[in-house]
């Protein structure tokens, strides 16, 4: 009969265990990383900056914010709570208002043949504006707009955006494209 | 006698711990699969403001990181309360970012380059200022696609 091999003491592998474990429980993080994503714009020289490139008034949605964290929306005072809807509102002109922006005719797989909006929306902050209040304000436009193509996408192919593939989610985009642009900041409102 | 009188002198069965590896061993490999490594230790304050149009930052090789906010306590002394840069371990000043991305993008295989982002990690309470000298740097070292990390907040 062969020698029986002495069996490995298996005691310690639960101290060994959990020193993995605390060891694990305290070089990481929970939380996943999210957030805003957004393109900024190309670098350009400032000696090359055409200051004639010029685009009509009711094409422009124009938000500033102060050093107050006050919102000027079109020339009036906002509310953040209402941004939303105003910026809805700009970017689909549903009823083809006057003070709204211009929409063009193009082609768009899926859809044919949509009149696609020129509006730009323009936001301005001051140099002492709160980070907190400047990306509650981006997260207002970007939702308008998101609210915007979910909208579409769930009329045209009965599903939310995110769900569409590739092609159709492209077209969406060309009917409602992202259009925030963001000015060099300089001092607004306030002294 | 009755029925039901103790026997003297009988005790306890030990509990078995032989299950007990197994039980941590599964806790260890929930925590590693739910959690992420720590990028770096945090020299500065931030608390992240709230939004709701989240994306999330999916291949994390191909984020690099710029923290913004008050240095901690133990480092006010030296660096004092105004927000401050940090990039990698140390502050920083916004000079220094055209280098850091540069640094960064050396780092990672050519293929990978052009879809790098850059997550902006800024304390709510920081003035825009830094963050659009921040940004122009960005630009100038065409880091163009960014992130600012946000936190969830449940829609109104």
């Amino acid at each position: 009969m062969a020698r029986k091999v002495p069996e490995i003491p298996a005691a310690s592998l639960a101290d060994i265990a959990f020193m993995l474990l605390i060891f694990f429980l305290v070089t990481t993080t929970m939380d996943v990383d999210s957030g805003l994503e957004r393109r900024l714009p190309q670098w350009v020289p400032p000696e090359q900056l055409d200051e004639d490139q010029q685009i009509k008034e009711r094409n422009v949605f124009v938000v500033l914010v102060n050093r107050n964290n006050d919102l000027l929306v079109e020339g009036e005072y906002a509310n953040i709570e209402n941004l939303r809807e105003r910026a809805k509102e700009f970017m689909a002109n549903p009823y083809n208002d006057e003070t709204l922006p211009e929409k063009e005719p193009k082609q768009v797989p899926y859809f044919g043949e949509m009149m696609v909006t020129k509006g730009v929306i323009s936001l301005r902050n001051d140099m002492d504006t709160q980070y907190g209040t400047y990306i509650a304000v981006q997260n207002e436009l970007v939702a308008a707009i998101n609210e915007l193509r979910n909208e579409l996408a769930r009329e045209q192919f009965g599903k939310p955006y995110s769900e569409l593939n590739m092609d159709q989610q492209n077209a969406v985009r060309e009917i409602y494209p992202s259009r925030i642009s963001e000015a060099e900041p300089k001092k607004v409102g306030g002294n | 006698m009755s029925k039901f009188r103790k026997k003297g002198g009988k005790e306890l069965p030990p509990i078995s711990t032989a299950s007990l590896p197994d039980i941590v061993f599964m806790l260890l490999f929930f925590f590693m699969v739910s959690t992420t490594m720590r990028e770096v230790t945090y020299m500065v304050h931030i608390k992240l403001p709230d939004a709701t149009e989240l994306s999330k930052l999916e291949k994390k090789s191909l984020v690099s990181y710029i923290y913004v906010g008050e240095p901690l306590p133990q480092y006010q002394k030296t660096f004092g309360v105004a927000p401050r840069i940090q990039l990698n371990d140390q502050f920083a000043n916004v000079a220094d970012i055209q280098d850091y991305i540069i640094a960064e993008r050396e780092s990672r295989a050519e293929e990978e380059r052009p879809h790098m982002i850059t997550s902006l990690k800024v304390d709510e309470n920081t003035k825009m200022g830094i963050v659009t000298d921040i940004k122009q740097e960005l630009r100038k070292s065409a880091a163009l696609h960014i992130n600012y990390s946000s936190r969830q907040r449940a829609e109104r």
